[in-house]
């Protein structure tokens, strides 16, 4: 017989033996793939019954899972921390630096994970407050796009690679005599100073370069000239009486608002939040853009960028003629409020300030000269304390940009700076980045700047970091890490010391140099170890109090610096730009933090965007309406933005914020906004953030702006927002208070007299909130520390537009209108008001649940899901609510948020919340909503239940004012008072006794819904102007 | 048409796996009412001890008594009060032995330094235990000491003389509390059983009799109906009652009352089998160490807290880290493969993975601070009698029935807590029944959801 040796095969690929047939020749049925299982799911490509029967099972297996009971595990400590129990938080004093901002932070933490940012009550510097970008600095820290190691071109290293590689290079430029720069942002840090000039003893050629991409060189610059200092001083805002700004948005974005804020409230505060108090300090504000700083003030004027040097050298020349002083030879210019403003800080001489935005050194030395005319240097201004926040050196940027393209640097490191992005020459240096031997990135992700570099060698978030501050002098501040580092990175300071062979322990470092310098100035401490500890403990020291400000003598050339400002601002009949910085946004670091992407700007209320703001005049001269595209043309820069309509900005002038516009930061903010950093330019060295002689010019197509308040009047509702001004409070303490009254059968009555409620009963508590309307200046950090707080999800610009933001605490801004419907007959009168005046005044004013004790909510909730608590609460039972809306539809302050959606699980919610790194944010107190249920302000329940306790375990009351509610706690001027009204010692109830007779009012107060809230008028420096007519109005 | 069978069959065997755990979810639903009948009873069995366990913690006035309390807080754990030794020495006749009371001042407050200062009794112990340190308890002040020395000669004298040749081998704590012995609780239990057969076989005795006597007399009767109807004489009784039983089935009153019973019974336990959904009382599932509580906190009487230490600070009661484990188990019992357990997560820097046992949903927050510390509530109220479990269970279904009964029933433990003083005497002016937590607002939503 013949020998069968014939081989079968059932395909080619058995026959060639192919991997996927070997694995899956043991199984019978194939498994189908995720892409099968998905077109079955979405019905594309299968048979209808398939895809029936498979959801019906799917439904079927879904509603059984529901039933099986989950394991859970729980994982104790190995070894615990003595003093650290889960579930109850510790805190970390800690410094919070990003560039040249500085606060002093309480970081708390749970299990080990940071998850809410404080401001730290012992800091003199910022005083306890902190701001939007404070707040939100804890989520950057769970930034999924950070970088999770060492890299080289874009390629994974280890870190001893990178250490030998570089040590090596730097070595071989360092001995042929390359030059190695290293750029960076401000650094305030003493050991990090120290630590770079060790880095320069090893390798001599190393020269360190700071600038700032907002920059205030010009200042240091001019006071290097006046005064022989290149600092900047530190402003004395509680002292002013007359407060002139010319494009200074010192509470927003200028130099440190967190220093100035409280001192600035602390002026504007009245009645019984001031201490009895009935004198108000002026401010005035002259500038291009509507700034926030500008929306807080009493007089404000516009002006346009090619006027900005003229404004000074006017107000100067007003002033310097009353008090006998050569003037300057600068053209006048005609600006409203100008001679007011002179004769003002003519009479509070002494007690005066002048600040101005302007980057130019000319118009500075006019400023000091003006403020020494005014004796600002013995009183509002202290040149012995300066400010260490923005050190950058625009001169000495602008020479290392020349050397790098003349391809003199051999090695470039970058640390906490993006010049690439931020720089007006950023597409020049990265043209020449390639051309460096050796360029090394220190930041957390590849982005602009870092992409274009050989080496990114990580740094950690502040929060993981070790270091020092001092952000004034002689003002001292301590970093501690909070969290082990989450990736593999490490500080730049410990990679310097290793590539310096130095010993590498930055703690060890930074504890040697504290000893060293720090140490000496303390008083009553045994031991250096007793000093360290107490400094980590208060997070900062402060060896003496600020010295107080001494006479300087001005040597300045004031005559030289008017010529300069003659030949410079130069009228033009054209366009111009002026670019700012936006409150939440910033230079555009923290871009990717969803947080403050959603951040409604506070004058424009825009999230999402950035956009060209020009007046309503200049839109219809450009024929442009709301959301239309313009382009913006400068010097062959062209950018396209939709245009904003906003009132109180400079005719023919259009604004555009920086920070916008990344395309290498990330998932929530590449791609949004335009950058316009290119369209600055470059003045005598230093940065001008205005541009004259633009195009502007109508687009087609449309890009609407998600903004967050779109109605921009008040339409003289009294019953929402009472206002008046000071002359007459002083004489009347109820001035600008509205008080409804109702018909009834015996003559006309209280509206709150009235009521078909019987009320609730608050035996042991009654929180309330009472908010200034005087000291808010509209800066949202309470936005932010709500969000912080609460676990508030980040919807995203589509779900804004469709008005379906979840922020449990929003701040309306109003604009006063022109209109006088009683002149205009009511239709037209009441359209006209809907329109804000060309120069409005501005009112902020926080809105957030009011706790109503006759809520209107509660009466329509069909399942009990909105209930009243004896404390005063309105409970929302989020568990209990099956999401009728009802409540939202029947709250009269529009306060109530639904979640279309479930965000925080949710591949299209694609801000953080939805990973597993972002979700270590989470406050765990706090209930994370589902889809399908309304949420609004607790008014922190969980704080007032944990302060509570804590007062139960210690056989005690609460304190007065023990409890705090996130948003009162972030407010940096003290504008909200939370508290226990039943208590008669709180701040709040001491506020309450006089003011509910004076200041106090409830919003909407005719409909009686008796709110747990009450707002404190809004009362304006003004002079008495015209007799308005009554307030008193009655409802029938 | 291959991959479309193979698709096929992939949706019928999932098919079968679900009509197999369908069967599986009705049985669930069956035990799950079973599980809920059982609720009001536990809740009820557990108000019980929180009122009486209120009483003694109020105590605290006598050298002896604050010497108990001492002890029991700080020195149980490792000492017994006669000779038998634990993880330190048995403190009978402690008085007598040392150099004196002087020398114990000190060494209660830190043995190490005594130690250290080289003198020779202290070495002697700190040898003969090997070197195992004392914690030092430098807050106790000589009074203190004096109290818990006194305590524990009063333990040792006490029993002699009253009790002639009584157990000395029972722990001081379980005289004092008196408390049953196993086999002694499930005695009653058995009895009842024991019972309940005897009934059962009296009352299958009585229907067998009754059988009996029916026969007997249908046919005794039978002979006189003869002659009226042949059809029913001849029927026996197996037959007549099968006809009677016909007739019922028939009847449709009958039909549809039973119809209406089965539906309504049927309703009733679908809709209780629905509410024991997530509902795990009585889980009890099988942890990684086979840690004992009857062993530890019954037989050894070691206060909770010693090792659940976050109870009375914070929203947790907290695991015990293995540390904790350490102060007592890095002397005894160190060979036991379930301490070997313990050594091994050390080693490998591992921490424990238990299996959490009482699970509430996120959507309610409880803190034990509050229940324990504040509110004096006994462990063993929610818990259940854990000093007594060998593997620890969900006693309590904790639903929000039970927390809201429990909050209605229970008063405000406001003695000497300044927290509460007005709000009593708010109460006092309203109401003569005392404070209860439902008083005060225990009751509202966001106590509890937020």
């Amino acid at each position: 017989m013949e020998q069968v040796t014939k081989r079968y095969w059932k395909g080619v690929e058995e026959l060639r033996n192919d991997a996927t047939y070997v694995k899956h020749a043991q199984s019978e049925f194939v498994e189908p793939s995720a892409n099968d299982l998905q077109s079955i799911f979405d019905g594309s490509n299968a048979p209808r019954r398939d895809f029936l029967k498979t959801i019906g099972f799917g439904m079927a297996a879904v509603s059984l899972a529901a039933c099986e009971t989950p394991v859970h595990k729980a994982i104790p400590y190995l070894n615990k921390p003595e003093g650290t129990f889960p579930s109850i938080s510790d805190y970390y004093a800690s410094t919070y630096t990003d560039g040249g901002e500085y606060a002093s932070i309480l970081v708390e933490t749970r299990e080990g994970r940071p998850i809410k940012i404080e401001g730290n009550p012992l800091s003199s510097v910022t005083k306890g407050g902190t701001t939007a970008r404070v707040q939100a600095a804890v989520l950057s820290l769970y930034d999924i796009d950070k970088l999770k190691g060492a890299k080289r071109g874009g390629n994974d290293i280890t870190w001893e690679t990178a250490d030998k590689e570089i040590t090596n290079q730097l070595a071989a430029i360092a001995a042929k005599g390359g030059a190695i720069r290293l750029v960076t942002s401000t650094i305030i840090s003493p050991s990090t100073k120290a630590v770079i000039a060790d880095f320069a003893a090893k390798y001599p050629t190393v020269r360190h370069i700071m600038y700032d991409a907002n920059s205030v060189s010009g200042i240091m610059q001019a006071n290097q000239l006046s005064f022989g200092r290149p600092v900047v001083p530190s402003y004395d805002f509680s002292k002013a009486k007359t407060i002139v700004s010319i494009g200074a948005d010192f509470l927003g974005t200028w130099i440190a608002p967190l220093n100035y804020m409280k001192d600035y409230a602390k002026t504007r505060k009245i009645g019984a939040v001031g201490g009895g108090n009935k004198q108000m300090s002026r401010h005035y504000q002259f500038e291009t853009i509507l700034s926030m700083t500008g929306s807080n003030a009493d007089y404000r004027g516009t002006y346009k960028p090619s006027q900005e040097g003229l404004v000074v050298a006017s107000l100067y020349n007003k002033v310097a003629a009353k008090l006998g002083a050569a003037p300057i030879s600068a053209p006048a210019v005609t600006i409203q409020y100008l001679d007011k403003a002179a004769a003002d800080l003519i009479a509070s001489r002494g007690r005066s300030l002048v600040v101005a935005g302007s980057n130019d050194p000319n118009v500075q030395v006019v400023v000091n000269a003006l403020n020494n005319l005014l004796g600002s240097y013995t009183s509002t201004i202290n040149l012995a304390v300066a400010v260490n926040t923005r050190q950058g050196n625009d001169q000495q940027m602008n020479a290392f940009v020349n050397e790098l393209k003349a391809g003199q640097v051999q090695g470039v490191m970058f640390f906490a700076a993006n010049p690439v992005y931020d720089h007006p020459r950023g597409a020049e240096i990265a043209q020449a980045l390639a051309k460096v031997p050796l360029s090394i990135y220190f930041g957390d992700r590849a982005d602009e700047t870092g992409s274009l570099t050989k080496y990114i060698t990580p740094t950690p978030h502040f929060l993981e970091c070790w270091n020092d501050a001092e952000p004034v002098t002689g003002h001292y501040s301590l970093t501690q890490p909070a969290i082990t580092h989450i990736f593999k990175t490490r500080q730049m300071q410990t990679s310097l010391l290793t590539w310096a062979g130095l010993p590498n322990d930055y703690q060890e470092y930074v504890k040697r140099q504290w000893k060293a310098n720090q140490f000496p100035k303390a008083t009553g401490f045994a031991s250096f170890d007793a000093f360290w500890i107490k400094a980590l403990h208060d997070g900062v020291f402060e060896p003496t109090a600020m010295p107080a400000p001494v006479a300087a003598s001005f040597a300045g050339d004031v005559a030289t610096a008017g010529n300069a400002i003659a030949q410079r601002y130069k009228p033009t009949t054209g366009m111009e730009v002026a670019l700012y910085e936006k409150v939440g946004i910033g230079t555009g670091s923290q871009a990717n933090n969803p947080w403050l992407q959603e951040f409604p700007d506070p004058v424009s209320k825009a999230c999402w965007d950035n956009y060209a703001a020009v007046s309503q005049k200049t839109a219809a001269d450009l024929g442009v309406e709301q959301s239309e595209m313009v382009s913006i043309d400068v010097a062959g820069k062209t950018v396209e933005l939709p245009v904003l309509i906003q009132p109180g900005q400079a005719d023919q002038t259009v604004a555009v914020a920086i920070g916008y516009g990344r395309t290498k930061s990330g998932r929530c903010s590449d791609g949004v906004g335009q950058n316009v950093y290119p369209l600055a330019s470059l003045a005598g060295g230093f940065v001008s953030m205005s541009a004259v002689n633009a195009t502007v010019a109508k687009r087609s197509g449309r890009h609407e702006i998600a903004q967050t308040q779109t109605h921009e009047t008040v339409m003289g509702r009294k019953a929402v927002l009472q206002e008046g001004i000071l002359a007459r409070y002083q004489k009347n303490p109820r001035e600008g208070r509205y008080e409804p009254e109702v018909e009834t059968s015996k003559g006309p009555v209280h509206a709150t007299d009235i009521t078909l409620w019987h009320g609730y009963g608050k035996p042991n508590h009654s929180w309330g909130m009472v908010i200034d309307l005087n000291s808010c200046i509209g800066c949202g950090a309470c936005v932010v520390g709500c969000i912080s707080e609460n676990n508030t999800p980040t919807v995203g610009r589509e779900e804004v537009l469709a008005r379906r933001e979840m922020h449990w605490m929003r701040i309306d801004r109003y604009y006063s209108s022109d209109a006088e419907p009683e002149k205009m007959g009511a239709i037209a009168g009441y359209k006209a008001l809907e329109v804000a005046s060309a120069n409005p005044e501005v009112t902020f004013q926080p809105m957030l649940c009011q706790h109503c004790s006759n809520a209107p909510c509660e009466t329509v909730c069909p399942v009990l899901a909105t209930t009243h608590s004896t404390e005063g609460l309105n409970q929302m039972t989020y568990n209990r609510c099956i999401g009728t809306r009802y409540c939202a539809n029947n709250c009269p302050y529009k306060v109530r948020r639904f979640n279309w959606f479930k965000y925080h699980d949710e591949d299209k919610f694609d801000y953080q919340f939805n990973n597993d790194l972002g979700k270590m944010v989470i406050n765990p107190d706090v209930t994370v909503r589902s889809r399908g249920v309304i949420e609004k302000c607790s008014f922190c329940v969980q704080r007032i239940q944990e302060g509570k306790l804590t007062a139960k375990k210690e056989r005690r009351r609460p304190l007065p004012d023990e409890i705090q509610s996130a948003c009162a706690q972030a407010c940096p001027t003290d504008a909200i008072i939370f508290g226990d009204m039943n208590n008669p010692e709180s701040t709040i109830s001491k506020v309450l006794s006089t003011e509910l007779n004076e200041r106090a009012f409830h919003v909407l107060e005719e409909i009686n819904v008796r709110p747990q809230i009450a707002y404190l008028t809004k009362i304006r420096n003004k002079d008495e102007g015209p007799k308005q007519e009554s307030t008193q109005e009655t409802v029938s | 048409m291959q991959v479309n069978k193979d698709h096929k069959s992939f949706v019928m065997s999932r098919l079968g796996r679900f009509c197999g755990a369908f069967a599986l979810a009705t049985t669930l639903l069956v035990n799950g009412g079973q599980a809920n009948a059982q609720d009001s009873s536990a809740a009820q069995g557990g108000g019980g001890p929180a009122v009486a366990a209120a009483a003694p913690a109020a105590g605290g006035g006598g050298d002896i008594a604050k010497g108990k309390e001492l002890f029991t807080n700080n020195c149980q754990q490792c000492h017994n009060t006669n000779e038998v030794a634990l993880v330190g020495p048995g403190l009978k006749g402690v008085r007598q032995r040392t150099p004196g009371a002087e020398w114990l001042h000190k060494w209660i407050r830190n043995s190490s330094t005594v130690i250290a200062s080289g003198d020779q009794y202290a070495v002697k112990i700190y040898n003969q235990f090997n070197k195992t340190q004392m914690s030092s308890f430098p807050n106790l002040t000589d009074k203190d000491i004096d109290g818990i020395l006194d305590y524990i000669d009063s333990e040792n004298a006490g029993p002699k003389a009253a009790a002639t040749g009584g157990d000395n081998k029972t722990t001081p704590g379980a005289q004092t509390n008196g408390d049953s012995t196993p086999s002694a609780s499930s005695g009653p239990s058995e009895l009842f059983t024991l019972v309940l057969v005897a009934l059962l076989v009296v009352m299958l005795l009585v229907l067998g009799v009754l059988f009996v006597i029916v026969n007997i007399l249908s046919k005794a009767v039978s002979p006189q109906a003869v002659g009226i109807d042949q059809t029913v004489t001849t029927t026996p009784l197996v037959q007549r009652l099968r006809q009677g039983l016909t007739n019922t089935v028939n009847n449709s009153t009958v039909r549809s009352v039973a119809i209406w019973l089965f539906l309504f019974v049927a309703t009733k336990m679908s809709i209780d089998g629905l509410y024991s959904i997530g509902i795990q009382q009585g889980y009890a599932p099988k942890q990684p160490i086979a840690y004992s509580h009857k062993l530890h906190a019954g037989q050894y009487k070691i206060d909770c807290n010693y090792c659940h230490t976050g109870v009375n600070k914070g929203k947790s009661a907290t695991i015990p880290a293995a540390n904790i484990c350490m102060n007592c188990h890095g002397v005894i019992k160190k060979e036991s493969p379930e301490i070997q357990k313990i050594y091994a997560a050390i080693e490998n820097n591992q921490p424990i993975e238990w299996i959490r046992v009482h699970n509430l949903p996120d959507l309610a927050y409880f803190n034990h601070a509050q229940h324990v510390n504040v509110g004096n509530v006994q462990c063993q109220s929610c818990h259940g009698e854990i000093q007594k479990m060998e593997v620890v269970e969900q006693r309590s279904s904790l639903t929000m029935g039970w927390c809201i009964d429990c909050h209605r029933k229970t008063e405000v433990n406001s003695k000497d807590n300044a927290y509460y003083d007005k709000l009593v005497a708010l109460h006092r002016k309203e109401s003569k029944e005392p404070l209860k937590v439902a008083n005060i607002g225990g009751l509202e939503c966001s106590k509890c959801h937020y």
